[in-house]
């Protein structure tokens, strides 16, 4: 077994954890057409243009778009959860867990501001014991 | 490309259900058998063989269908696309003739499924991510995609539940579904819930099937007298998903359906008032309300309404899912696309029982495979 890094790895490659400062999202946007993408590439599948990619940085807030209540999942899967897709404020959308809130359609409004947090993921290690940084999302904008 | 029409002159499916002890090759050489049957014609007769299947799309099923019901040398082509699978394979089949290179080909869909939940799959990083980032089974996608409808459109946990009751009770005139189990509403709301607002009565069922068409130049069918119970392919469409600004994170049904609803009736000539029935792909009870509209059965936002009025059951203005549907009659992946083939053309024919659709003419199947790709053929029935 190799030995554990010093910090988190991200779950995604579109998540960057800088050396110095704050995780954050990292997208790619078409200067031809405006499309915005996770993570980086070279085409517009939106255009089809090539080489019109530029790196951006996507925003930690946003509103919730749609979502579902999970209460089956995998084996292991804790139950129930909010899969939650929020679109981003200036562009992007992307999907997650929408935590700190009730899993009751009764507490939960489309459009709603959340606001998106980075936090360990749930404890989920490889097999290597590497852990791992997670986003998530949280109502409102404000982090407990 | 040939002018001539295309026709289904034979077509069957198996009784779905569970048939663990069963191999795939055997599934499909059932309805094989039984097609060619219905077309009074043996698999001599066929110049080529169309064979759908997901689950085992790198193991020649087709070829070992002829090692079951005759090793004639025909070419065989086997297709995969997830869960328009078998729709791709009869329309590969239809263009084969509609390009002149056969006369009579046979298509088949078949599939053998597992038990649980679909979806997921498996991600790049050491750890899963179900749960993590969202959920990803297939009952989320679509619960997540009935969920953006009631944003739109106000439609309620108890609309998307009325599909399955439905669809449920469609199922019990239907001796080839699955199930046949009448679900008043309560029981359909009051299930386990899997992924609000899709309780397990409004998930398609994982069940083994198998389907299969005969399909004939209009030369060919005229030679061998057999146009007296043919039933013609007005439209044969096959779409990928267009680009939508959420595809990354959510599976796009609605673009892909949408485009190949438009193409049909303009190949078809004709507009969704002109159809008698429809097939489509309620692989779960949200993904209905939202091909209403897709497939312009009815108005924006009007999708839950024409549900509620009564006109997609049994006996309304556009009977939908009279077959009992994905959530009754089983969607074994790689047969669906050829069972809604069945349906329509059982009805077109006259011969769907108790289930018969008055008076059916024209009738259209739709199936999706998440991804995407939708398949959306309109059958003309004889006479």
């Amino acid at each position: 077994m190799s030995s554990a890094q010093t910090g988190p790895l991200p779950v995604v490659d579109h998540l960057v954890i800088p050396e110095d400062g704050a995780p954050y999202l990292e997208a790619s946007k078409c200067r031809a057409c405006g499309a915005v993408y996770l993570g980086r590439r070279d085409v517009c599948s939106r255009c089809a243009e090539r080489d019109q990619m530029e790196t951006m940085r996507l925003a930690d807030t946003g509103t919730l778009y749609s979502y579902a209540i999970v209460h089956r999942s995998f084996p292991g899967v804790d139950v129930p959860f909010v899969s939650a897709i929020v679109d981003l404020d200036g562009g992007g959308t992307i999907k997650g867990n929408l935590m700190d809130i009730e899993p009751n359609p009764d507490h939960i409004e489309f459009g709603m501001p959340v606001k998106v947090v980075f936090r360990d993921a749930l404890g989920r290690k490889d097999k290597d014991g590497n852990s791992y940084l997670s986003y998530f999302f949280v109502p409102g904008g404000d982090e407990p | 490309m040939s002018s001539d029409d295309v026709y289904v002159i034979g077509v069957d499916m198996i009784k779905f259900g569970r048939f663990p002890h069963r191999s795939v090759p055997d599934l499909g050489a059932e309805a094989a058998l039984m097609a060619l049957d219905d077309a009074g014609l043996g698999i001599k007769d066929m110049q080529a063989l169309y064979c759908g299947n997901l689950y085992q799309a790198n193991a020649m099923v087709g070829q070992r269908i002829l090692q079951q019901i005759g090793q004639t040398g025909i070419a065989v082509v086997n297709c995969a696309n997830a869960c328009a699978t078998g729709a791709t394979a009869f329309r590969e089949a239809w263009m084969s003739i509609k390009a002149g290179v056969y006369d009579l080909v046979l298509a088949v869909g078949v599939e053998q499924m597992g038990k649980g939940l679909l979806g997921g799959g498996g991600s790049r990083t050491g750890i899963p991510r179900e749960g993590l980032l969202g959920g990803s089974t297939m009952p989320t996608v679509f619960a997540e995609a009935g969920m953006e409808h009631a944003r739109n459109h106000g439609t309620s946990f108890e609309q998307f539940a009325r599909v399955a009751v439905k669809n449920h009770h469609h199922s019990t005139f239907n001796p080839k579904a699955a199930y046949q189990v009448e679900t008043p509403l309560e029981e359909v709301m009051n299930a386990e819930m899997i992924s609000y607002p899709n309780t397990k009565l409004m998930c398609s069922v994982n069940v083994d099937g198998s389907a299969a068409a005969v399909l004939c130049s209009e030369r060919k069918a005229k030679e061998l007298g057999l146009m007296k119970r043919a039933v013609k392919v007005r439209a044969s469409v096959l779409t990928s998903d267009p680009w939508q600004e959420r595809d990354l994170v959510m599976p796009d049904v609605n673009s892909c359906t949408r485009l190949a609803a438009s193409q049909a009736y303009e190949q078809a000539a004709i507009g969704p008032e002109d159809l008698d029935l429809v097939e489509l792909h309620d692989c779960f009870a949200t993904a209905e309300i939202l091909h209403y509209e897709n497939l312009g059965l009815c108005g924006e936002g009007e999708a839950g309404r024409l549900l509620d009025e009564g006109h997609t059951k049994l006996g309304g203005r556009i009977p939908v899912n009279v077959s009992g549907g994905l959530l009754s009659k089983g969607h074994p992946l790689g047969a669906t696309g050829i069972a809604n083939i069945y349906e329509v053309t059982t009805h077109l024919r006259g011969d769907a029982g108790k289930r018969q659709v008055a008076g059916a003419r024209l009738g259209m199947t739709h199936v999706i495979g998440l991804g995407s790709a939708c398949g959306i053929h309109i059958l003309e029935g004889p006479g």
